[in-house]
């Protein structure tokens, strides 16, 4: 099966002017395609994240783009919108997805949602407590965090 | 037949409906009615003199509606809001939705701002909030072929192809592709009905029902319909509720408060012939329980009945710490997982004591093992007492079962006779009336023994199982002589037998129901635990 002409695009102009890095699609299936960050998401520069390299799994449904994209992060992060799985908490992600949306603006969402970590929706309720409780302790751990995983192999 | 369906619905709804009848016939006051049997084989003689079931106090008023008259109830209602405000109907269908048809509050918000209530429905252009409904109504939104156009999010077209394409009023215009695929993820995939909005994120602008049915098939646009009044009949959450019956999909209206449950059960019989209960969603006829007896009983089957018999005969509680062990293997020795107390199973006394005759117990008169078995004795109490009751609640049911069975037989039987006989379709027509009075009798006798399970002892609850056992006594006498053996000499006189005993149960279960269910309502029956209330 040939992809779609609209994952092809994405993925052409993610090679061009990806937000951090560059993907390309790993692997293709007949009702799922798969992409993979080769150089993946960096932390943003002035959040505990920054200078982290974070590896994220993007796996499209067949129907996509009528469904959201799954997004995952693979590399372990301390935010009170990632839970231990990687599993993110984003509107856009769920029922704010529009078709008109592409993986250019998923991966933009993830940046912002990096440099503004919103414990009021969270997903991981103990590091969302923790933000909430004592956030500058919580911003140590997700520091400590972010050197002691996010590092490149 | 009579014309008495203005006693449960407006006759408007259903006239020239060929259902009427059957509807009648099962009406939930039948069991009242003291018309005999004879009467009723042979009303199709007496035009002049029809029958009239009676409405009793324990009945509820109710409708029936089929799928048209839901779809014209919505067209009405939406009518109405149109001529209110001079609103297109579609539009109108959009708030409604949106309201989930409530439509005064919708009349209320409306009146107080209009561009903003619209705006929050996504009614109004998501990009000019200057352009009103007056311009949309002047350019319907169709489909348009567009010459040189690449959609955006399949991104097919080009400079010298033209693709079918449509915008909704706020003016994105995508390829006609993308939006029944839109469409169907919402409708087939996601099951929404009561809003779907422009692909363009951020905008919530509203494909209305119309602009669906350009852009996706038929069968789609059916789920879709189905959808929406399934949300209407839901939104009406109070008052409307689909019957339970297999494939019916007609829906019931009536109106009970929450309250009203503690002394009245809301049965309401479908034109299917489906009875359900509008109080608890019960799919039958649960009187004369309480719909919080029945939720109570139908939970305590869940949990229990399955694994009631098993527990009973393979486990026993450690007399130490009463968990429940359950013996596996031949051995006698057994040691709780829980408390690591070492017994013997069949004196139930402590292991210690067996000494060195591990294998055979000679200790059954061992005090320690006695005092034991007591315990176990009273624990047991209750489970036997659920038991008792469970046993009998389920015999009726099975019972029925079998009773239907011996009756799609006897229907053969008796068809041969008609072929082979001098015998007419009415005069067999007894044995048909004798199952069904039986079937439904032993529905009321399976509830009888909920309700009783929750009875506290006392004189009261005597009388209620006098009542029981007068109606029990009875049905099995009918139960009986139904399965005697049909022959053309013995008709005659099994007819009449027959015919006074479906006279008799029938009476046996008009007393037992009148009293009950006026016990109900006159609060006579004390429960030994708190009856949930369903408000
Ligand atoms: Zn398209
Ligand atoms: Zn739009
Ligand atoms: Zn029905
Ligand atoms: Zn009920
Ligand atoms: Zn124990
Ligand atoms: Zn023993």
């Amino acid at each position: 099966m040939s992809l779609p002409k609209r994952i092809l695009k994405e993925a052409e102009r993610l090679q061009v002017d990806a937000p951090e890095g560059s993907y390309r699609i790993l692997e293709e299936y007949a009702t799922e395609m798969m992409f993979k960050g080769l150089k993946p998401a960096q932390g943003p520069d002035g959040s505990p994240f920054e200078k982290g390299i974070f590896s994220l799994e993007l796996w499209l449904p067949s129907s996509y783009p009528m469904e959201p994209p799954r997004v995952r992060f693979l590399t372990k992060i301390y935010h009170p919108n990632i839970d231990k799985l990687g599993r993110i908490c984003l509107d856009i992600l769920k029922d704010k997805w529009s078709p008109a949306l592409q993986i250019r603006t998923v991966l933009l969402s993830i940046q912002a949602l990096l440099s503004a970590p919103n414990p009021d929706d969270p997903l991981a309720n103990d590091v969302a407590e923790h933000y909430k409780s004592d956030e500058k302790a919580a911003i140590q751990v997700s520091k400590e965090w972010t050197h002691k995983f996010a590092q490149p192999a | 037949m009579s014309d008495d369906s203005d006693n449960y619905m407006d006759a408007a709804s259903f006239e020239g409906s060929d259902i009427v009848e059957d509807y009648q016939s099962s009406n939930p006051s039948e069991a009242f009615s003291d018309d005999d049997v004879e009467i009723e084989d042979n009303e199709a003689f007496i035009v002049n003199e029809p029958v009239k079931p009676k409405k009793s106090k324990f009945d509820v008023d109710y409708k029936v509606y089929d799928i048209n008259d839901i779809i014209s109830n919505q067209q009405s209602e939406t009518e109405q809001v149109c001529s209110i405000f001079g609103l297109q109907r579609q539009d109108a269908t959009i708030l409604l939705r949106h309201f989930g048809w409530n439509r005064e509050k919708l009349i209320e918000r409306y009146s107080e701002d209009p561009e903003r209530i619209l705006k929050q429905v996504g009614l109004a252009p998501g990009t000019s909030a200057s352009a009103q409904s007056d311009s949309r109504a002047n350019s319907p939104v169709r489909l348009k072929r567009v010459k040189g156009f690449t959609c955006e999010i399949c991104f097919t077209g080009s400079e010298d192809t033209s693709t079918q394409t449509l915008a909704l009023a706020c003016g994105h215009r995508f390829c006609s592709d993308c939006w029944k695929m839109h469409c169907e993820e919402k409708i087939s995939g996601q099951g929404e009905s009561r809003k779907i909005e422009c692909m363009q994120g951020d905008c919530q602008t509203v494909m209305s029902e119309q602009v669906i049915s350009q852009v996706v098939p038929e069968y789609i646009f059916q789920r879709y319909q189905t959808l929406a009044n399934k949300t209407y009949v839901e939104d009406n959450r109070r008052g409307l509720r689909f019957c339970p019956g297999p494939d019916c999909g007609n829906v019931i209206e009536c109106q009970v408060r929450g309250s009203d449950l503690e002394s009245l059960i809301p049965i309401v019989v479908c034109k299917c012939g489906q009875a359900s209960c509008f109080g608890c969603s019960f799919s039958g006829d649960h009187r004369p329980a309480l719909c919080g007896v029945t939720k109570l009983w139908v939970k305590k089957c869940e949990d229990d009945s399955e694994t009631a018999n098993w527990i009973s005969a393979n486990t026993k509680e450690c007399p130490r710490c009463h968990s429940t062990i359950e013996k596996n293997g031949g051995c006698n020795h057994m040691t709780c997982r829980k408390c690591r107390h070492e017994w013997c199973w069949i004196c139930m006394g402590d292991w210690s004591a067996h000494g060195t005759s591990y294998y055979n117990c000679n200790r059954f008169e061992d005090k320690s093992g006695k005092d034991a078995r007591d315990g176990q004795q009273k624990s047991r109490v209750s489970l036997e007492r659920y038991l008792h009751y469970y046993n009998r609640f389920s015999n009726h049911e099975q019972s029925a079962r079998l009773d239907q069975e011996l009756y799609a037989k006897t229907e053969r039987k008796m068809d041969e006779m008609q072929r082979s006989t001098s015998l007419t379709w009415i005069e067999v027509q007894f044995v048909k009336k004798a199952v069904e009075t039986v079937t439904k009798c032993r529905m009321t006798l399976k509830w009888t023994y909920a309700m009783a399970y929750y009875l506290d002892r006392n004189s009261m609850t005597e009388l209620f199982e006098d009542n029981q056992a007068d109606l029990e006594k009875a049905v099995e006498n009918l139960s009986e002589l139904l399965e005697k053996p049909l022959d053309v000499e013995t008709i005659p006189e099994l007819r009449s037998q027959m015919q006074n005993a479906t006279n008799y149960v029938k009476s046996r279960q008009n007393i037992l129901l009148e009293d009950t269910l006026q016990g109900h309502m006159e609060d006579r029956w004390s429960y030994h635990i708190t009856i949930p209330s369903l408000a």
